[in-house]
């Protein structure tokens, strides 16, 4: 039996850490990278006696993420607490929300694949819930023992469950980059997963196409898009061969080691706790006026989605181009700073070129120099001075290019007019000239007289021999369209 | 001076006559003396009780003086106390030197009491007669074979044999009420979410609320004002205006100062349980309340008989939880030899806690287990409703509730020990009232056989902690029975 015999269902739970200055029960700062317990209050490591008391501000994120997709946002939540020992958890249990999450339902709309195979699909969210992270154990250094870190204890996350409607790791894979691209556009979390700040847990299963669902394995705490890829591709691929060997598959909890590319069990079922949930006595239920959730969405900045829907409606953009540029907050902005420097009209030119330039030579460049493109030396108004000669004719694409690489290097200075000046300085002013465009075609047809026989014979790429040649010999400045035309006349005259 | 009230130590105090460094001197050295034979304390902080009174000292002599400047006092040892011992009664907390003070605490700082030292109390608050502390039981003053009642048994034997004025305590289901009757002193818990509970270290956090033991409702009014306010480190506390506990005492006496007071008797509070001293003490001082102008009308609580078995899921249940936090990773007692860290845990915990902890934290656990959840801590949650429910209606029909605080007088150590049930019985009177989240208190209402104290308990509605304490300062102006003192006081 093939892969194609078996359905894959995907489930994800995202723990997204909020960028809050203090943390979701104390007033510690969440700053990343201090001093092992520098940062943990006499609530974050749990004397006897103290109290939690909850920050708005994550409170605040949790109502900007469930307006974001279209969630109902509970107006009345419960915190819960989740009970187990492990050293790095101060209380002996965390403090989550159970039976009344404060995000209800939602969806996110993903992208999956490239060119003609690429599709929309809508994933529906379950909830998602405020709760605390734990701390940290560190295990090495220590001879023999271990070491707690409870700078982390306490940080807000915003765990965000999905429903089990991916089909596959792409699935997965877009969906996470989806949500990631989310929580950073609205600016709820850093994003930055390399220090834990967007953690994803897969909840795998196949199944029979139509049947009933097979029994998930969970792969807990995947934290590179990579990862998560590489980690359902071998689980889906584990579970397949387990069935077809004549096994069954148990409900368990299991690690990806990124090392071998494998996954492996955790705990099963039977060693699962029993957390052994109840309402936290020492916080009231969480409630949330309709006029907070009122003034949280007006103070909404415009959506990917509907600036993606805006870019194709308005601007004529592909869907593919309009996708790209809504991928993250940032390209988004940068691509918006320079239609406004351009004033790209809908209609014109410049839209669809301010678009080609940002994720073409812009985008290259950046990736190349490992810069991000809010750090891009090429401010948006300086490429969309760009993008203006190139539209008005002043110089060419090929041209263009020259003057970026200079703008890319500092020259011209840091105004919107630094491409003007590099095309000033250095004399790049396409030539609209027919009688200096016409002495340089004679030139170029009395040098060349091998390429204009053979053109004559019938060979049409000596025609663009020719051309190349006459460009050359205008230092790239003639204007290409009225080369091609005056040189074909001349050829066929 | 033992003897004096708290509006006579500040006129004292503040006529010049004694000094705070020498009033906390005389009962340091009672404490000295006494507490051996009743082990009421846990902590005497000599030291600091001396600095804090020259402190007092200061702020008299500077005109900078409040109500309790200079008052000595001491805590129950669930509060937590920068930079002495807070044990909670507990060997899991034997080494714990807090890092700083609860609110109760710093509040009671502020104002310029000057605390004595820690009182003893049935380990992290569980138990009606003290004999759960870890070091060892507290003796009630007027029998030092008999127990003082519980979990607040340490500051309500020091306030009985006059160790000190004043002292804090905390009830979750009678810890305040019960051994102050047990006692013959009065003791008041207000209202849930009137004090503050930032750093008393939870028991039973949905019930457990700070309280103040004294000589008379007077006093506790006085300490309770001092005690009370929000506190936003305290989500559960209440953000109301500041509230003089003390304002309707000050009214003169009078010949009927209780005339209008409807005093509702609930018929479940009299049946069969009440010993019989107990309840000739009780119906005498109801007499005494209908001579001095009240009225008593006949109310149902019908569900109060369930109180205790609710109270026996809830409190174990968030106990169960509440108590995770020791497990020797931080701070507290650590096993000295383990393999792993499973056994790291189960040896610190099953040699830290006392078998009544233990008891109720696998209780807790197992009412909140997979499967056992609906069945019990949802069931006593519905109980709970009906509880508070039943407290509402009665108190339409009437102004107070009043009753006995505990169906017995104060029994001899180890008579229930092998009991259980029959301890959580003793406080079958109380522990609606903190279902209920209303306030109670109790104040002495006589004497049942061998001489020892019967409380009376008064319960009314939200937040009328000043009419309580009106009632019971009404009825001690017209009878004695709060300043007799068993003979180690006299």
């Amino acid at each position: 039996m093939s892969r194609n015999d078996w359905e894959v269902v995907i489930g994800l739970e995202v723990h997204a850490q909020l960028n809050t200055a203090s943390k979701i029960f104390s007033a510690a700062s969440t700053a990343f990278g201090a001093e092992p317990n520098a940062q943990a209050s006499a609530v974050d490591i749990a004397l006897p006696g103290v109290l939690p008391v909850l920050n708005g501000g994550a409170v605040e994120r949790a109502i900007r993420f469930g307006v974001a997709i279209g969630a109902t946002v509970a107006s009345k939540s419960v915190f819960a607490r989740k009970n187990y020992f492990y050293p790095d958890l101060p209380k002996g249990y965390q403090i989550s929300q159970f039976e009344l999450p404060v995000v209800q339902g939602g969806a996110i709309t993903i992208r999956v694949g490239d060119g003609d195979k690429a599709y929309e699909k809508t994933v529906q969210l379950t909830r998602a819930h405020l709760e605390e992270d734990a701390g940290k154990s560190l295990h090495e250094d220590f001879h023999g023992m271990s070491g707690i870190d409870l700078n982390r204890a306490g940080t807000p996350l915003l765990e965000i469950v999905s429903e089990p409607d991916m089909r596959s790791s792409a699935e997965a894979v877009a969906y996470a980059r989806a949500l990631h691209a989310l929580v950073r556009w609205i600016d709820i979390c850093d994003g930055n997963m390399q220090e834990g700040s967007f953690r994803c847990d897969a909840n795998v299963s196949v199944r029979r196409p139509g049947g009933p669902l097979g029994t998930r394995r969970e792969i807990k705490n995947l934290n590179s898009f990579r990862f998560l890829q590489q980690a359902i591709d071998f689980e889906v691929q584990w579970q397949i061969d387990t069935i077809e060997d004549g096994g069954r598959i148990q409900q368990a909890t299991v690690l990806f080691d990124p090392d071998t590319g494998e996954t492996r069990m955790m705990r099963s079922k039977e060693d699962a706790h029993d957390y052994r949930y109840f309402p936290d006595p020492d916080l009231l239920p969480l409630v949330i006026s309709p006029e907070w959730i009122a003034r949280v969405r007006s103070e909404m900045p415009e959506l990917p989605g509907a600036m993606k829907a805006r870019l194709v409606a308005e601007y004529g953009l592909s869907a593919y181009d309009a996708a790209s540029l809504t991928a993250s907050k940032e390209v988004a902005a940068y691509y918006q700073a320079m239609l406004t420097a351009a004033d790209a009209k809908p209609g014109s030119q410049l839209p669809k070129l301010c678009a080609n330039w940002t994720m073409g030579e812009l985008a290259a460049q950046l990736n190349r120099a490992e810069c991000d493109i809010a750090d891009s030396p090429v401010a948006p108004a300086q490429l969309a001075g760009l993008v203006q000669r190139i539209a008005d004719g002043t110089i060419s694409n090929n041209i263009a290019r020259k003057v970026f690489a200079a703008l890319w290097n500092g020259e011209g200075g840091t105004g919107a007019d630094a491409a003007d000046r590099i095309i000033a300085a250095q004399g790049l002013r396409q030539t609209n000239d027919s009688g200096a465009i016409e002495s340089i075609i004679d030139e170029v047809l009395a040098a060349n007289q091998k390429s204009v026989d053979e053109f004559r014979a019938g060979k049409d790429k000596a025609f663009n021999a020719l051309v190349g040649q006459v460009m050359k010999a205008s230092r790239g400045k003639a204007n290409p369209a009225q080369v091609n035309e005056m040189l074909k006349r001349k050829l066929e005259a | 001076m033992i003897n004096a009230s708290l509006t006579e130590l500040r006129a004292a105090l503040d006529a010049g006559k004694i000094s705070s460094v020498e009033l906390a001197t005389l009962f340091l050295d009672r404490i000295e003396r006494l507490d051996p034979s009743l082990n009421a304390f846990i902590t005497v902080d000599r030291d600091g009780a001396l600095e804090a009174a020259r402190a007092a000292d200061a702020r008299l002599a500077a005109g900078d003086a409040g109500p309790l400047t200079g008052i000595p006092l001491a805590h129950k040892d669930v509060f937590c106390t920068e930079g002495v011992l807070t044990t909670c009664g507990s060997k899991m907390l034997a080494n714990f030197v807090s890092p700083y003070d609860a609110h109760v605490v710093s509040l009671l700082k502020a104002a310029g009491a000057v605390s004595l030292g820690k009182t003893n109390m049935d380990e992290f608050a569980m138990g009606s007669s003290n004999e759960n502390s870890h070091f060892g039981p507290a003796k009630n003053p007027w029998d030092t074979t008999r127990i003082p009642g519980g979990s607040s048994g340490g500051s309500a034997a020091a306030v009985a044999a006059r160790l000190v004025p004043i002292a804090t305590g905390t009830d979750t289901g009678g810890s305040v009420r019960q051994p102050a009757a047990l006692t013959g002193v009065t003791g008041i818990k207000p209202t849930y979410g009137v004090v503050s509970r930032y750093g008393m270290i939870a028991y039973a956090s949905s019930l457990d609320q700070g309280g103040a033991f004294g000589a008379s409702a007077a006093d506790c009014a006085q300490l309770l004002t001092a005690m009370a306010g929000f506190d936003p480190r305290d989500s559960t506390s209440l953000e109301r205006p500041a509230e003089d506990y003390s304002r309707e005492l000050a009214a003169p006496a009078a010949g009927r100062p209780l005339a209008g007071l409807r005093i509702g008797l609930p018929k479940e509070f009299f049946g069969a349980g009440m010993a019989d001293d107990v309840r000739a003490a009780v119906e005498a001082a109801l007499d005494e309340y209908r001579a001095l102008g009240a009225t008593t009308v006949d109310v149902s609580l019908p569900n109060a008989q369930l109180a205790i078995p609710a109270y026996y899921v809830i409190a174990p249940a968030e106990a169960s939880s509440n108590l995770s936090r020791f497990d020797g990773v931080r701070y507290g007692h650590r096993a000295a030899e383990y393999r792993d860290l499973a056994e790291m845990y189960s040896k610190s915990r099953a040699e830290g806690f006392g078998a009544e902890v233990k008891r109720r934290i696998l209780v807790g656990t197992y009412v909140l287990s997979h499967g056992y959840y609906d069945a019990y801590y949802l069931q006593a949650q519905k109980l709970r409703r009906l509880i508070a429910q039943d407290f509402q209606a009665a108190l339409a029909g009437c102004d107070i509730i009043a009753g006995p605080t505990s169906p017995t007088t104060a029994w001899a150590i180890g008579e229930k020990s092998d009991d259980p049930v029959q301890m959580y019985l003793s406080d079958i009177y109380t522990i609606a009232v903190n279902l209920a989240g209303l306030p109670g208190l109790s104040h002495p209402c006589g004497f049942g056989a061998g001489e020892l104290p019967v409380g009376l308990q008064l319960v009314g509605d939200y937040f009328s902690e000043a009419r309580l304490l009106n009632a019971a300062h009404r009825f001690q102006q017209a009878s004695d029975w709060h300043l007799r003192r068993p003979a180690i006081a006299a």
